[in-house]
C-alpha cells in the first residue's frame, strides 16, 4: 500500500489487455444494438455498464458478444462502492471477474463513491469526506479489485454537491494520493471536474492541474443539467441527459493541452438521441484531438 | 457518516445529515437533496422498466408514488439492477391503494417472469430431427422425459393476465382493454422467442401439465395427472416457441 511505483505490475492475472484507443467512444445502449450491428459504425470503442451485463444469458450478451467482437470495449463499473464503509462485496467482485474473463475489455474503470452501505444499495454515486480514514479504506478496496481481476483499473472523480466538514485534504490530492499508492490510473471525467468545481466554487483548470494527470487512461464527457442552491449559485447536476455543454468541451480542450489525445467516450444515460448522433459527437471529440496531436508533434 | 447519509437518502422526513458544508454557507439540506432525489428516481425508474403494464394500468403518477413507496421500504441488496424489484407483486398485493385492482399483483407478477425470462440463460431447442425420432417411437412417449428451457416461466391465475398484457401490446390498447374479460382466469407460459420474450395464452389443464413437467414428470404422467388439455397442441406450442432442450427417453427393462 505505500508502494510508489504507479507502473508496477499487478499481482494476480494475465497480463492486461491492448489499451483504448485514443480515439472518440461511445456508450453501448439496447436501444442501439441492432443499429450497430447492422450499420457497422466506425466508433473507437463502446463502453457498457458492468452491472447491464451481470445476467446469466439473453439479448444483452448476445449483442455485446457481436459487437465487442468488432470494436474495442471499456466495461464501467458502476456497483462495486469503492468509497464505502462496508467491506467489498466479494460476490459483486466474483460477478465482475466473470464478466472481464468473457470479454476481455481493454479498459475496466469505477468510481471514487460509495453506492451500498449496511447491504442496501443506493445506485447512485454517494460523495465520501477525504480523509486518513476514508484515504485507506479506498486504497485498500482498489488494491483488492486489482488483485481479484488481476489487473490495473481506473479510478474516476466524482460529480459531488456537498462537501464535508471532516475533510481534511483536498479531492485533487485525494485522488493523488490514491493514484500513488495503489497504482491505479485516472478516468478523468470532464464533466465531473467542472460540475464539481461549479458547485464548490472552485477553478476547474487549476483542479484539473492538481490532478496526477500521468495516470489518465480515459476521459468522459457527458451533459449536465442546471440548477440552483438554496443562495441561488449555480448547482448543476451531472445527469447524463442532455448535449455536452460548451464549458465543458472548453475544459476537455484545456484537459488535452495537459495529456494529450486520451480514448474520449461520450456519456448519455437519458433522453437518449439517434446513434447518429452520439457518433457525431464522438467525432467531434476526435477533431479536437487531432489538433492536439499536431499540437503535440509541434512541441 | 454514511450510516447517517443513507439513512436520510431513504426516508423523506429524515433532517439534512450533520457534517456537511457548502461553499457559500447555504443550506446543505437542498444539496444533499439531490441525492435524495437522484436515488428514489433512478429506482422507481429501474421499476417503471420492469413493470410496464402495471404503470399503464395505473397511470404514471399512481406508479411512481407505488414505486417510491416500494423503493423506500425494498432498497436493492444488489448492485445488478435487473433483479430489483422480485418483490414487488407481493408489495402491490397488499397496496391498500391499489385494493380496488384485484388483478394489479398478478400483472406484476407476469412482468417479473418475463424479466426473469429475458435474462435467463441461453439454451438450444432441441433439432427437429431428434424431435421427429422421438416422437416416432410412440410407445416409448408416455416415458419421455422433457427438459424445458431456463427462461421459460408459468403463471396460474385467477385474472386475465394474459389478455391484459396483450392490450397493452395492441395499437388501440382502450379498444383492445374494453374487450377483456375480467370475470376470466388465465394461465400464462413465457418462453423466449429468439431474442424477444413472448407471453402465451395457454388453458389450465395446460399448465398443469408444463408445471409438472418442470418438476421432471415423464410424459405421460405429466399428461394423466393434469385436467383436461390438447395434449398435441400443448406439446406443439413448446416445440414450436423452442421451450424443448432436450428430450430424454426414460430407461426401460430390455
Amino acid at each position: 500500500m505505500t508502494n510508489a511505483n504507479p507502473h508496477r505490475p499487478i499481482r494476480g492475472g494475465a497480463k492486461a489487455p491492448a489499451a483504448l484507443p485514443k480515439r472518440g467512444g461511445v456508450g453501448l445502449k439496447p436501444e442501439h444494438f441492432r443499429h450497430i450491428l447492422d450499420a457497422q459504425p466506425d466508433i473507437g470503442f463502446f463502453e457498457v455498464h458492468a452491472e447491464n451485463y451481470m445476467v446469466a444469458g439473453g439479448p444483452f450478451h448476445h449483442y455485446l458478444e457481436r459487437i465487442r467482437a468488432d470494436h474495442a470495449l471499456s466495461i464501467h463499473g458502476v456497483g462495486l462502492s469503492i468509497g464505502g464503509e462496508d467491506p467489498l462485496d466479494e460476490l459483486h467482485l466474483d460477478r465482475l471477474a466473470a464478466l472481464l474473463a468473457r470479454y476481455q475489455p481493454e479498459s475496466f474503470s469505477e468510481h471514487l463513491a460509495w453506492s451500498s452501505h449496511g447491504g442496501a444499495f443506493f445506485n447512485d454515486l454517494l460523495p465520501a469526506p477525504y480523509h486518513a480514514g476514508t484515504l485507506a479504506r479506498v486504497c485498500a478496496h482498489i488494491d483488492r479489485v486489482q488483485e481479484r481481476l488481476g489487473r490495473r483499473m481506473l479510478l474516476e472523480n466524482p460529480a459531488t454537491y456537498v462537501e464535508f466538514e471532516a475533510s481534511t485534504m483536498t479531492e485533487t490530492d485525494f485522488i493523488a494520493e490514491v493514484v500513488r499508492r495503489t497504482g491505479c490510473g485516472l478516468l478523468l471525467d470532464v464533466n465531473n471536474a467542472y460540475v464539481s468545481c461549479t458547485n464548490h466554487h472552485r477553478d476547474a483548470r487549476a483542479y484539473l492541474r492538481a490532478l496526477p494527470l500521468a495516470a489518465v487512461g480515459e476521459i468522459h464527457l457527458a451533459g449536465h443539467a442546471r440548477e440552483v442552491d438554496a443562495a441561488g449559485a449555480p448547482l448543476l447536476i451531472d445527469s447524463h441527459g442532455a448535449p455536452v455543454a460548451e464549458a465543458v468541451w472548453a475544459l476537455y480542450d484545456f484537459a488535452l493541452s495537459l495529456v494529450g489525445p486520451q480514448p474520449t467516450l461520450i456519456e448519455r444515460d437519458n433522453d437518449l438521441p439517434a446513434f447518429a448522433v452520439l457518433a457525431a459527437v464522438a467525432r467531434q471529440a476526435e477533431i479536437v484531438m487531432a489538433r492536439h496531436a499536431k499540437l503535440e508533434v509541434a512541441a | 457518516m454514511s450510516a447517517a447519509f443513507a439513512d436520510a437518502l431513504l426516508r423523506p422526513d429524515a433532517p439534512c445529515p450533520a457534517g456537511l458544508k457548502t461553499w457559500n454557507g447555504s443550506d446543505p439540506a437542498q444539496r444533499f437533496a439531490v441525492y435524495r432525489n437522484n436515488v428514489i428516481v433512478s429506482l422507481v425508474d429501474a421499476l417503471a422498466d420492469s413493470y410496464p403494464v402495471v404503470q399503464a394500468l395505473v397511470g404514471e403518477d399512481f406508479f411512481r408514488a407505488m414505486a417510491a413507496e416500494f423503493a423506500r421500504g425494498n432498497p436493492p441488496r444488489s448492485p445488478v439492477l435487473a433483479w430489483y424489484g422480485a418483490g414487488f407483486a407481493d408489495f402491490v398485493a397488499d397496496f391498500p391503494p391499489a385494493a380496488g385492482l384485484p388483478y394489479l399483483a398478478d400483472v406484476a407478477r407476469l412482468e417479473w417472469l418475463r424479466v426473469e425470462a429475458w435474462h435467463a440463460a441461453d439454451a438450444d431447442p432441441v433439432p427437429l430431427a431428434e424431435v421427429g425420432a422421438c416422437l416416432a417411437d410412440e410407445a416409448a412417449l408416455p416415458a419421455l422425459r422433457l427438459t424445458l428451457h431456463p427462461a421459460l416461466r408459468l403463471l396460474r391465475s385467477a385474472h386475465p393476465v394474459v389478455s391484459l398484457w396483450a392490450a397493452h401490446q395492441a395499437e388501440d390498447v382502450s379498444a383492445a382493454l374494453g374487450a377483456v374479460d375480467f370475470a376470466d382466469a388465465e394461465a400464462a407460459l413465457v418462453v423466449r422467442e429468439g431474442l424477444d420474450v413472448a407471453i402465451l395464452h395457454i388453458e389450465a389443464g395446460a399448465a398443469e401439465f408444463v408445471d409438472k413437467l418442470l418438476r421432471g414428470a415423464a410424459l405421460g404422467e405429466a399428461a394423466q395427472a393434469s385436467g383436461p388439455f390438447d395434449l398435441p397442441a400443448a406439446l406443439g406450442l413448446l416445440l414450436r416457441s423452442g421451450a424443448v432442450v432436450a428430450m430424454t427417453p426414460s430407461r426401460r427393462a430390455p
